[in-house]
């Protein structure tokens, strides 16, 4: 019986291709592994949290010293949590490297795009929750970002902070988010991004080998699955039996602590917006990532690119070059506006919305321009590999500003060593 | 069976038949039933919550006796989350102690003579001025009032401001005092 129910979601037979591990590496399986185990420990969670400013910091530290298995509990939930967002993003990184957004699944590209944001929604009202200066003071920053949207910020933030500050609305709007709407919204996105595998096929195989050799899906496919399903539970029940989640001092409205941190995974956008006037940090870039994220799915691709890890040779080679490129430039761009750029002191006088905004960021594009041109002009690439290159440039960038804001800002937020 | 029916239709009667409108009847009354749907949401959501944050209600926290602050201080005053400043020519500015920039405390720095925010390394001289960025814009006050020597600071109306003008500050009226 659990049999044909299995069959619900794979077909009888899967291409011999489709198991190969480098193909996929199991961060599909992975995602769906963790949100498991998320929502098993989440459930237990709820026994014992209080979702209010006096009682939230208590019930927590009620569970961790004085619950059995209290803190094995909450850290698998906060280990999970936090393994979800790079699993979910080396997820997306595998589907674009191996061309997999092509269509027939440039609809699914969507859908997983919006279920990573989900999972990142999903983890920003979970970090309000323990009710600690970290939480409260990553929050205040992350709400506070909404206010430079034109128009629509400053009401969107009363809105999500039910009042002017961060205070009971608020947690009572996180913990309603976090605990029943997202939820109900992550159940119903998952299986239609399942569904949507199943509609085009199965997951992408190179062209050339598909169709070759059928193999059972409960014997071949599914035994793999559990296999890295299994592997993945016990390494995150390690990890939770000697790491813990960290818990800060109670929240104090009336004390920011020094230097204060959005969550490590907004650290990208924080490290932006310490370059850019908060319009463009939060606002402008952010919208044209999406949009370049989305827009990459349209056009047409010759379907013998599917299942090919970088496109070509040539693709992987520019793949290389764009990488180093930015991972040099990255740095050097930080440096440089830390130090030496200060267009607020040279053209005083002007809106900072310009001086610190608008030039900075035409600076950027431009030098961007001038770069994408050299390269198509040196490597004369097809569309493919050019979205490809410019994909991993910007990645890249934001990977290496995610980890300078992580470790490399101290005090101030200044630049510092980690150790 | 419905389908096809309905594609047949389509094919052979060309005028908009019964049918037709009766479709365009329940599409337009199901718009408007999500319409609604939505907008008794989202009142609902925001239950409570208009009266508390629309900064017209009055509340005036005392903050102490006008002699008791002496010129070129800066008072922090805990409960209603602001400083409250004398300038060197003896008038009263309340500065929330909100960053302008995405709302950490920002503490006075006796020393320096400034406020330095721990967030993301704004500072704001005493009359709440932006001496360095990210914040684009100075902290915002709260009026002052004095009556009978005491300084009233009313932290319901939080004024938001471009820049630091003379007229922001509030003094002891000589005859009263």
């Amino acid at each position: 019986m659990h049999k044909s129910l299995m069959l619900h979601f794979r077909p009888k037979k899967v291409d011999e291709k489709a198991l190969d591990f480098t193909l996929t590496f199991g961060l599909g399986g992975m995602a769906v592994t963790l949100i498991a185990l998320l929502f098993a420990t989440g459930l237990l969670l709820k026994f014992y949290y209080l979702p209010f400013p006096d009682r939230a910091y208590d019930s927590i530290t009620y569970l961790t010293d004085t619950v059995t298995f209290g803190p094995f509990i909450r850290n698998i939930h906060y280990w999970s949590a936090n393994f979800l967002v790079i699993v979910g993003f080396f997820h997306l990184l595998r589907v674009f490297f191996t061309s997999a957004y092509h269509p027939p699944r440039r609809l699914n590209w969507v859908i997983g795009i919006g279920l990573l944001l989900i999972i990142l929604l999903f983890n920003f009202s979970g970090y309000l929750l323990p009710w600690d200066q970290l939480s409260y003071w990553a929050v205040t920053i992350c709400t506070g970002m909404m206010e430079y949207v034109p128009w629509i910020g400053k009401g969107m933030q009363l809105a999500i902070r039910g009042g002017r500050d961060v205070g009971s609305s608020t947690l009572s709007i996180f913990y309603a988010a976090h605990t029943a709407f997202l939820p109900a919204v992550i159940i119903l996105l998952m299986p239609f991004h399942f569904w949507r595998v199943r509609k085009a096929g199965g997951i992408v195989v190179p062209v050339s080998s598909s169709g070759e050799k059928k193999v059972s899906s409960i014997q071949d496919l599914m035994l793999r699955e559990l296999v890295v399903a299994l592997v993945l539970v016990a390494f995150v029940f390690c990890i939770s039996i000697f790491f813990n989640a960290p818990l800060g001092e109670k929240a104090n409205p009336g004390l920011s602590p020094n230097p204060t941190k959005a969550p490590w995974y907004f650290m990208g956008f924080q490290e932006i917006l310490l370059h850019f006037h908060p319009l463009y940090a939060v606002c402008i870039i952010p919208l044209l990532v999406l949009l370049g994220l989305l827009g990459a799915a349209r056009g047409k691709y010759p379907s013998s690119r599917e299942g090919i890890w970088f496109v070509s040779s040539k693709g992987r080679f520019m793949a290389i070059v764009s990488f180093i490129a930015a991972i040099m430039l990255a740095p050097a761009g930080i440096l440089l506006d830390e130090y030496v750029v200060d267009f607020v002191a040279w053209i005083p006088g002007v809106s900072p919305i310009v001086s610190n905004g608008l030039i900075p960021f035409l600076v950027v594009f431009l030098l961007c321009t001038l770069l994408y041109l050299l390269a198509v002009k040196l490597f004369s690439p097809d569309r493919n590999e050019k979205v490809q290159m410019v994909f991993v440039f910007f990645i890249t960038v934001f990977i290496v500003f995610t980890i300078i804001g992580i470790w490399f800002r101290g005090e101030g937020m200044k630049l510092a060593r980690p150790f | 069976m419905i389908r096809s029916n309905r594609g047949k239709i389509k094919k052979t009667a060309e005028p908009p038949s019964r049918r037709s409108f009766l479709t365009i009847l329940w599409t337009v009354l199901g718009i408007a039933a999500i319409g609604e749907l939505i907008a008794v949401i989202i009142t609902f959501l925001k239950r409570g919550k208009t009266g508390k944050i629309s900064g017209k209600s009055e509340n005036l926290i005392e903050a102490g006796y006008a002699d008791s602050f002496p010129v070129n201080s800066v008072t922090a005053n805990i409960q209603g989350r602001f400083y409250l400043c004398r300038m060197a020519d003896g008038g009263f500015l309340a500065l929330s102690s909100k960053c302008t920039h995405l709302g950490c405390t920002v503490p006075w720095e006796e020393k320096e003579k400034r406020f330095a925010c721990p967030c993301h390394g704004s500072s704001f001289d005493s009359n709440g001025s932006v001496i360095t960025a990210p914040a684009a814009r100075p902290l915002d006050m709260f009026p002052v009032h004095i009556e009978n020597n005491m300084v009233k600071v009313d932290t319901g109306k939080r004024i938001e401001r471009e820049k630091f003008l003379k007229n922001q500050l509030t003094y002891v009226k000589k005859g009263l005092s």
